[in-house]
């Protein structure tokens, strides 16, 4: 049921279009389905899934809009759904930043958003994968803590400007905290995909369950600043906040780093480090995404970090046009470019220096520097002459991913996470501003 | 990564930085893209304020109805009782050995402005049953939109099917803590005013009204709004309880900006509001729930009512001074902390670290697990000073915890957590109490939907104030080098509750005695036992107030849990403070 063929959700859209007396009308239909297994202390705890398909409804009058939602398509629901969506498009004020609904749009052909060994995903395989993952820990005599989510699901939309767009896509993604029975030592993998035939709890475990054994025992150094090496779990979060901020209303109105003094938004200007350069692209073959976004504007390659400097804002279709600059919607993930060296090599690298394997509790502090918070988590690794030479007890951070970027010494092989391509970050000053005993 | 729905509420919170206030207390996931449920109802839609957002945060989901739908009954109690019987039958037939069923109907509305304008207005509807069992010794859950007797009847059958199933592995068997039947009983939310009988224009108006104060005290921008929950849940179980509860909750909230154009500088000031268990009397303000602030600083601190246009005239001209405000000067100071901010501090430290599924392990994965072990308490060692008195409840009336019964049928009580310094107990639910020898469950189980399952949530976990008597500008007479802090900024705190930072809105400097003016870039970083140990001073019952959440995240997939913490003033001596000022 959660996977509705292009042909057959057009058919429900072009219906629901034609019961609509508004002035305009754009429906969604989506679905999904899919599971989830959680363990705690080598055990399977809870397990849950999805299946569900809901179709929500836009109508317009003028300036006034309504949204109503269902999902059950039969005639009688389709058009009690779309007289829903008048009525309260009736009732509503009427928007200033009111937009028209887009007409037709050219997207980018889709690529391998979707794969079958994902959608074909059982309960049995999740008992599987959670199950070898349990195994490696107990073998082991560590304790192990995970979480598996996967869906497939499809969107569809159409509206009675002419626009028409339809896509599937699938993905999984799994989490592991492995920990030594006295609590002495704690590790962490995580991975994601569209593809589950690319995914192997039991990898993942190992990598989890090293971090715990070699994190016992951490060692205090004194907080200060250090020059560290970011796995790409741990400078996800920050990259990611840092995009977040790419907002071109925020920066023209003021209220973001990306404001400029006197006003007006930074773009064009170089913030960064000359290697730094970020970009999102739908069709990476890594990291296939929608190819059109939300307010069906369409998603294609776009450079929004180019060699330091910022190239590219996103905004609200209203903004663009208001600002009369480029009509550019926020993608869904992020790609850092990167070098070719691994992890390892990084190590080998770096004379003194911290392995960072994840950051926790991450929250803005100032958003006029971009100044965040945070703690190490879960394998924190004191450097010396190329080696890891002992566990270091966990950091709290206050630090800005703009300063980070500045201080970049160097960068190893992107790699998925969280939605997004990463690569390890190399960084000279990271400033820890004190210890925590957290294990 | 900042969940999601972080995101997709950056139409109220404009700035990056402010994000955390609707995503307050919520674990940093890393959410993927496989969470299309979010996605694609919040992503895929052309409305630029995104009146689809609603299903994204937590809490608001469901169909989006007309408003007028929020005043319209539910199934009549009968039929409820009818459906329950069907469910927990089916199930004890299938070979269940305790069961129990949900039917709930969660009413959401919530209102959303921005300077002048209106940005979206939306109300959501989400009704269905969750059913939960017993069967081989181990949990099955399973959830159903059909509710009819066949529809309910087919979520028993599988929900004892998922049991049997998983107790396949289960290595030990699920001991339920005994709890007696309440017959058929209920329980309503005391409010005056049904949020959802006053007029949306009403409520536009007030907001509008907030914001106009706002921009005519100098503000560069406001977003305003409004959230409005109503629960109506039905509970019944194999030990002979049939529960209906009518619950109800409201957040008025917003953020001012000033900004001086010439230097690029930004500063904000969210409201000192506190989301509430209570009904649109909450926005009718009263002045006997006024409390004032220290002298010389013209804040206003609010009990059981909130006047959101003073609060916000007052937060524009706050925000214009903290633009040019000094920036603190880093090192050890005595904090006087007042309730609006030491609430979360009280949250991230106490009421997280005594969840005794944390303490054991359960959410090692995400939340984390707690230096607060059994082994720790049995030590003996002081939490905090003597001054320190903490409980649990369930029951203060106004707060976001207040139910009559939990979503497993105990009956709500009060319980000590930290008695004059010392840990004496934790937060449990019917599975847990064996664990520590306890006959009987706390009464704290919650589950955010019909169709998810219910676990040990966290009680308002509050500190109590003082029993001598103590008003806020008694105490700063007596601090020679402070720093008096109101409302909730930045937050973060480690995976074990040891070491923790806190911001706030508003913070002021008192030197000799006395408030000497505003300070900026105050953070201060501390120890959990450090922290407690350090408390001097708390005012006395005139000066107590509740802070509160909607959105405390636990659980994979999360779940969010509404819960207040009441404190009066407090001291804390000597405690450092960092200055969060940089240059980029």
């Amino acid at each position: 049921m959660a996977i509705i063929s292009q042909t057959e959700a057009q058919a429900i859209l072009t219906k629901v279009l034609g019961f609509s007396k508004a002035d305009e009308c754009e429906a969604t239909l989506s679905g999904q389905s899919g599971g989830n297994v959680r363990s705690a202390r080598n055990a399977i705890s809870t397990s849950g899934g999805i299946d569900n398909v809901s179709l929500a409804v836009e109508a317009r009058f003028g300036k006034r809009s309504g949204v109503a939602t269902c999902n059950q398509f039969d005639d009688a629901t389709l058009r009690t759904c779309v007289t829903r969506a008048e009525e309260i498009a009736r009732l509503a004020p009427e928007s200033p930043e009111y937009m028209p609904l887009l007409g037709a749009q050219k997207y980018l052909p889709i690529t391998n958003s979707f794969a079958k060994a994902t959608a074909a995903i059982t309960p049995d395989y999740r008992a599987e994968q959670v199950g070898n993952s349990m195994a490696i820990s107990a073998e082991r005599k560590l304790s192990s803590a995970a979480f598996l989510n996967d869906s497939s699901g499809f969107v569809a939309k159409r509206n009675s400007k002419g626009l028409e767009a339809y896509q599937q896509q699938s993905g999984l993604e799994f989490s592991v905290t492995v920990r030594t029975p006295d609590g002495t030592g704690s590790g962490y993998a995580m991975a994601d995909y569209n593809d589950a035939a690319k995914f192997d709890a039991k990898t993942l475990t190992r990598i989890a369950a090293d971090k715990a054994s070699g994190s016992r025992n951490a060692k205090a150094l004194e907080p200060g600043k250090y020059t560290v090496i970011l796995e790409p779990a741990a400078a996800v979060d920050l990259l990611n906040n840092m995009m977040g901020s790419f907002d071109a209303r925020n920066a023209d109105e003021g209220r973001s780093f990306l404001g400029k003094k006197g006003g007006g938004n930074r773009k064009g200007e170089k913030l960064f480090d000359e290697r730094v350069t970020i970009y999102s692209d739908p069709a990476n073959a890594e990291l296939p995404d929608l190819v059109f976004s939300g307010d069906g504007r369409p998603q294609q390659r776009t450079a929004w970090i180019e060699k330091g400097v910022v190239k590219n804002l996103y905004s609200s279709r209203y903004w663009a046009q208001k600002a009369s600059i480029p009509d550019i919607a926020r993608p869904g993930g992020w790609i850092m470019e990167g070098g070719t060296q691994s992890v390892q090599d990084l190590i080998k690298g770096t004379a003194k220096g911290i392995l960072v394997t994840r950051l926790w509790y991450i929250r803005a502090v100032d958003p006029q520097t971009l100044l965040y918070t945070g703690l190490t988590r879960d394998g924190t690794f004191y450097i010396e002459n190329g080696q890891i030479k002992f566990p270091v007890k966990n950091f709290r951070f206050n630090e800005s991913p703009i300063i980070m970027l500045n201080n970049l010494e160097a960068f190893g092989k992107p790699v998925r996470v969280g939605g997004n391509l990463v690569p390890p970050l190399k960084i000279r000053d990271f400033t820890f501003t004190s210890l925590s005993d957290a294990v | 990564m900042q969940p999601r729905y972080g995101f997709f509420v950056c139409g109220l919170q404009q700035t990056q930085g402010r994000l955390y206030l609707l995503a307050e207390f919520l674990p940093p996931l890393t959410q993927t893209r496989t969470d299309l449920k979010r996605r694609d109802f919040v992503g895929l839609t052309g409305l630029a304020a995104g009146a689809l957002w609603l299903p994204a945060v937590p809490g608001f989901g469901g169909s989006l109805v007309d408003p007028a739908r929020l005043l319209e009954p539910g199934l009549d109690v009968a039929v409820k009782k009818r459906l329950a019987d069907v469910a927990l039958n089916t199930a004890k037939s299938a070979g269940a050995t305790y069961a129990d069923v949900r039917i709930g109907r969660y009413l959401n509305q919530s209102v959303f402005t921005r300077e002048k304008q209106v940005q979206n207005i939306a109300s959501g509807e989400s009704f269905g049953a969750g059913v939960r069992v017993l069967a081989n010794g181990t949990w099955g859950f399973a959830a159903t939109n059909t509710v009819t007797e066949a529809g309910i009847a087919q979520a028993a059958k599988l929900a004892v099917q998922i049991a049997k199933a998983n107790s396949k592995v289960q290595k030990e068997p699920v001991q339920l803590a005994p709890q007696k039947g309440q017959g058929v009983v209920s329980w309503k939310t005391p409010i005056l005013v049904n949020a959802f009988e006053v007029p949306v224009k009403d409520k536009v108006d007030l907001l509008l009204a907030a914001n106009a104060a706002a921009l005519d005290n100098g503000a560069s921008f406001v977003n305003s709004v409004l959230f409005q929950v109503n629960e109506q849940k039905y509970f019944a179980s194999t030990d002979g309880s049939y529960i209906d509860q009518d619950i109800h909750r409201i957040w008025p909230n917003f953020s001012v900006t000033a900004i001086d154009r010439a230097s690029g500088k930004f500063r904000s000031r969210d409201a000192l509001s506190s989301p509430m268990g209570l009904g649109y009397e909450y926005l009718q303000p009263k002045a006997a729930d006024k409390v004032a602030g220290p002298a010389g600083t013209g804040l206003i601190g609010y009990r059981n009512s909130f006047d959101m246009l003073a609060d916000a005239a007052l937060a524009a001209k706050q925000a214009k001074e903290k633009l040019t405000a000094k920036s603190v000067t880093a090192g050890k100071y005595d904090l006087v902390l007042d309730p609006n901010h030491l609430g979360l501090t009280i949250h991230e430290s106490v009421g997280h670290p005594t969840e005794l599924d944390r303490v054991l392990g359960y959410e090692a994965n995400y939340a984390g697990t707690s230096f607060a072990t059994l082994e720790w308490r049995a030590k003996g060692q002081p939490y905090g000073s003597k001054l320190v008195n903490i409980v649990a409840d369930k029951l203060q009336p106004g707060s976001l915890g207040a139910v009559g019964y939990d979503d497993e049928g105990v009956p709500t009580k009060e319980w000590n957590i930290i008695d004059q310094g010392k840990l004496v107990d934790y937060q449990k639910i019917r599975d847990q109490a064996h664990i520590v020898n306890q006959k009987q469950s706390d009464g704290c189980c919650y589950a955010d939907s019909w169709s998810t399952v219910q676990f040990q949530r966290m009680p308002n976990i509050s500190l109590k104030p003082g029993t001598s008597k103590l008003s806020v500008d008694e105490m700063i007479s007596k601090v020679d080098k402070g720093i008096y802090i109101a409302g909730r900024g930045s937050f973060s705190i480690d995976q074990q509750r040891y070491n923790s930072q806190f911001g706030g809105q508003v913070f002021y400097a008192i030197d000799k005695g006395k408030i000497s003016g505003m300070l900026e870039d105050v953070a201060y970083q501390t120890n959990t036992l450090e922290f407690w140990n350090s408390c001097a001073a708390i005012c006395d019952e005139s000066d107590y107030r509740m802070f509160g959440s909607f959105f405390d995240g636990k659980g994979q997939p999360s779940q969010v849990s509404a819960v207040s913490h009441g404190s009066a003033t407090t001291r804390f001596n000597n405690v450092n403070v960092i200055n969060t000022a940089r240059k980029i």
